[in-house]
């Protein structure tokens, strides 16, 4: 988009009902100008793009009418209908690139102004991700509503921080990935016309997808063959006469058939390429055999338990086996690709973008199965594990506890007992000499060889006491600040107090944080925002008191 | 925490390695007379062996000079018969004892100074921890071992380095101490044992119950303790003593190779001999942070 002006045919509307004025919209680098064509009409429009917040407009794929509208920084807005849809997209460009521009020239003034604060031109779309954000985290929305409405802070200092944030809410609106269906699409049944003996089958590029993942034989022949061999039109005619020929399950025809044509062949036989994927998963099979018996175990229950079998086999000569297809086989390969999961994001539109879409993905598949070798590695590992015998193992060492590197915040958190230092009680100085020392220790000894022990050990009231006083310990929350892994003091607190002092925590985090950030502070801008968040921040200490008390 | 997992007969069986403090110089000056502890402590032993019949005690005394075994349950040796008044048990272990304090007399060497007369709890700890590691390289079966410290002397800092190395070792193995401190002031060494390892720190208030305090908290097996809720400590000194003069300090010089801590700025450290560069004059400022000094 290289001119700098966009001239189109609109109808201007206030509303969405208004049927609107015809006329002509003029969009320059700075401002637009609807003239409409009566020059009676009242609705002349001249907006600077200044004041432009932000813009909507309708999608092509859907019913409505291309619109596009503009709002308005007073609430207001302008509804523009176009003749078509390229016309709206052309417009929608110029007015989205005119709006950032114009939302650039603001911030350089206000360097000079500090009343004002830049006027920030941010999209709509934007917008509705923080809203959907503060809707979905309540304590976000607790935050902003303290810090934001509350005057602390303006809306773009608090989301200058959480970009993060808004970019992983835009990248999650992504579409939803759909997967195959579960019904089996690709068993297609045809339309058969009886008057002229014709068979009609339908294909929509669903069922393409779907066939090419399940056959890949089928994939593979596509691929190989149009368009050099035969036409899109011819190889889907030969697929469907050997699906016909299969439902007809005549596999001696389809020897017959496939003895003449080469191509009819592939589609008949069995799939190589499947029997090829199927031998390596067989080869990555757990070769170790789980002997501890269980309920699937349990065959003296099962309904056909016995010799006899149904009668019904048909014996079919060898030449013709490769030409037989089962039910269970078809069934089995097509949940086995649902359950896979794979999806194709590609927009399905013919059949040759279906084929090479799905044939890049299995290109990927494999390569990152080969890059991962250490999968093999693990089952390598895992199966010796198992297999060694423990009785003629020499004994391992004695079990040794892993590294434990602590959080350092523990260092502060048990220097309480230091910062309440009780009065230093001085252990009593020893003042004898070392052989009265050692002389009166030997003397208690054999005073308690003589003596015997006491007699009771401990005396009734003190071990009550003792007793008391332990279970009155262990129950306070006082002794739970020592460490003690599983609890922590903020759990034995009722959780409506416990949500108050997160959010006190969060806050005050986020006041340091701005104020930290003001420094060094250079203009009367900078200086107001950091009293503000003083203010606030010695807010909050009252109101931390006021909980303690509540607690204790 | 959970201890050494070992294929044994039973999870509650406990092998108690107790660390008695048998300083002359803390006892002389002890509210609690040694006459009156020792039964409570004798009393103690005996209950849990009674608890169950595979348990194991043994007991280590720690001197001013010296530390010693002085009693070993699974030793066929201590079978001597109880007097009238005595068990077998105490007869046995107050001998030893009574020899174990003639001998740390003999190897005095000189009068302590000032009232710091600390016992070597360092000594008495390694020799725990050895045993418990004969104990394990025994075979597959063997008690779940635990140390208990019935400690009451000051912390001597001189032998800070060697506590923290077999502190670490105790948590390496899964040993944990506990520890029932009889002293005035805490002690620091042994909350950071406990802290550690994953101990009980006890400092019991009323010295005539230390029977009761003993048996409520320290007679579980480690098996039980999973369930059990028992006395958390307010919380752990910290503070690490200095090695070139062995005081206690909060703020100090680290060497980034060794992790040797020192009180002063020093151009080599004596501990890996590597060369310190030039301290930053801003270093010593910040509260409640040790700096690293060091570079190789």
């Amino acid at each position: 988009m290289a001119s700098a002006q966009v001239i189109k045919r609109a109808k201007y509307k206030t509303t969405v009902k208004d049927p609107g004025t015809a006329g002509v919209l003029k969009m320059a680098w700075d401002r637009f100008i609807f003239t409409p064509n009566h020059p009676n009409s009242a609705s002349n429009l001249d907006v600077e793009f200044r004041f432009i917040k932000g813009h909507k407009n309708t999608k092509e794929g859907s019913n409505k009418p291309p619109w596009l509208n503009l709002t308005n920084d007073q609430g207001g807005s302008y509804i523009f209908e176009f003749e078509s849809y390229p016309d709206l997209h052309t417009c929608r460009d110029f007015v989205g690139k005119s709006i950032g521009r114009s939302g650039e020239t603001p911030t350089a003034a206000s360097g000079k102004t500090d009343a004002s604060l830049p006027d920030e031109q941010i999209s709509t779309a934007e917008l509705e991700l923080r809203i959907k954000l503060l809707r979905e985290n309540s304590e976000l929305q607790k935050l902003h509503k303290q810090l934001v409405i509350g005057g602390i802070l303006t809306e773009a200092e608090f989301w200058a921080t959480r970009k993060k944030l808004l970019d992983r809410e835009s990248s999650r609106k992504s579409k939803q990935r759909v997967g195959f269906k579960s019904a089996m699409i690709s068993d297609i049944k045809p339309a058969t016309d009886g008057r002229t003996n014709k068979v009609t089958f339908s294909l929509t590029p669903e069922v393409i997808l779907q066939i090419f993942a399940e056959k890949p034989a089928v994939h593979a022949a596509f691929l190989k063959y149009v368009p050099n061999k035969m036409t899109e039109k011819d190889f889907w005619t030969k697929y469907f006469k050997a699906e016909y020929l299969h439902s007809t399950r005549n596999a001696v025809a389809a020897a017959a058939e496939a003895a003449e044509d080469e191509e009819l062949a592939i589609f008949l036989r069995n799939d190589d390429i499947l029997a090829k994927e199927a031998r390596q998963k067989i080869r990555r099979v757990d070769p170790t055999v789980n002997m501890e018996a269980d309920q699937g175990d349990d065959y003296m229950h099962l309904p056909d338990h016995g010799l006899f079998r149904d009668g019904g086999k048909d014996i079919i000569e060898s030449q013709y086996e490769l030409y037989r297809r089962t039910l269970a086989h078809d069934l089995n390969r097509h949940a086995a690709v649902v359950l896979e999961g794979r999806t194709v994001e590609v927009e399905l539109e013919d059949t040759r973008t279906v084929a090479e879409a799905l044939a890049k993905l299995k290109r990927v598949e494999s390569a990152n199965e080969d890059s991962d070798g250490t999968a093999n590695q693990g089952i390598l590992e895992r199966i010796a594990r198992i297999t060694e015998i423990e009785d003629l193992q020499a004994s391992h060492g004695p079990p040794l506890a892993p590294l434990c590197i602590k959080d350092p915040r523990d260092y502060f958190d048990s220097q309480q007992v230091i910062a309440v230092k009780a009065p230093a009680a001085e252990g009593k100085k020893c003042n004898l000499s070392s052989r009265e020392a050692y002389g009166s220790l030997r003397d208690s000894i054999s005073q308690t060889k003589q003596m015997g022990l006491l007699n009771p050990v401990v005396k009734t009231k003190d071990a009550l006491q003792v007793f008391n006083a332990l279970s009155h310990d262990i129950s306070r929350t006082k002794y739970d600040v020592g460490k003690n892994p599983q609890d922590s003091v903020l759990d034995k607190l009722p959780s409506t107090t416990k949500e108050q002092l997160l959010h006190h925590w969060t806050s005050i985090q986020e006041l340091l944080r701005h104020f930290w950030s003001s420094y060094p502070i250079t203009s009367s801008y900078l200086y107001a925002k950091v009293n503000r968040l003083k203010d606030a921040m010695s807010q909050i200490y009252p109101q931390l008191e006021v909980c303690s008390l509540l607690i204790s | 925490m959970a201890s050494a997992p070992s294929k044994l007969y039973a999870d509650d069986v406990s092998l108690l390695v107790v660390l008695l403090d048998a300083n002359p110089f803390f006892w002389s000056a002890s509210s609690l007379p040694f006459s009156k502890f020792i039964s409570h402590v004798i009393s103690f032993l005996n209950s849990v062996l009674l608890l169950n019949q595979l348990n194991q005690i043994v007991v280590i005394a720690t001197g001013h000079n010296c530390c010693d075994y002085v009693y070993d349950s699974s030793s066929p040796a201590s079978r001597s018969a109880g007097t009238g008044k005595l068990s077998a048990l105490s007869v046995d272990l107050l001998e030893k004892l009574e020899e174990f304090v003639g001998r740390d007399e003999k190897l005095l060497k000189k009068e302590p100074e000032g009232s710091i007369a600390s016992s070597l709890l360092s000594g008495s700890l390694s020799m725990a921890l050895c045993y418990i590691q004969r104990v394990f390289r025994s075979g597959p079966r063997h008690p779940h071992p635990r140390i208990l410290c019935l400690h009451g002397s000051q912390d001597g800092p001189e032998q800070y380095v060697a506590i923290m190395n077999a502190i670490f070792s105790a948590q390496r193995s899964m040993v944990p101490i506990d520890s029932c401190f009889i002293g005035a002031q805490n002690s620091a060494f042994l909350q950071q044992a406990s802290y550690i390892t994953g101990g009980v720190y006890l400092k019991p208030q009323l010295l005539e119950g230390t029977f009761q305090y003993l048996s409520t908290v320290f007679g579980t097996d480690l098996h039980s303790r999973g369930f059990l809720q028992l006395p958390k400590s307010v919380g752990v000194d910290f503070r690490a003593s200095c090695f070139c003069h062995k005081k206690t300090i909060d703020m100090g010089y680290i060497c980034s190779v060794c992790l040797s801590i020192f009180c002063k700025h020093h151009k080599k450290c004596s501990t890996c001999g590597s060369v310190f560069g030039q301290p930053h004059s801003e270093a010593a400022s910040e509260p409640n942070k040790k700096r690293k000094a060091g570079d190789t």
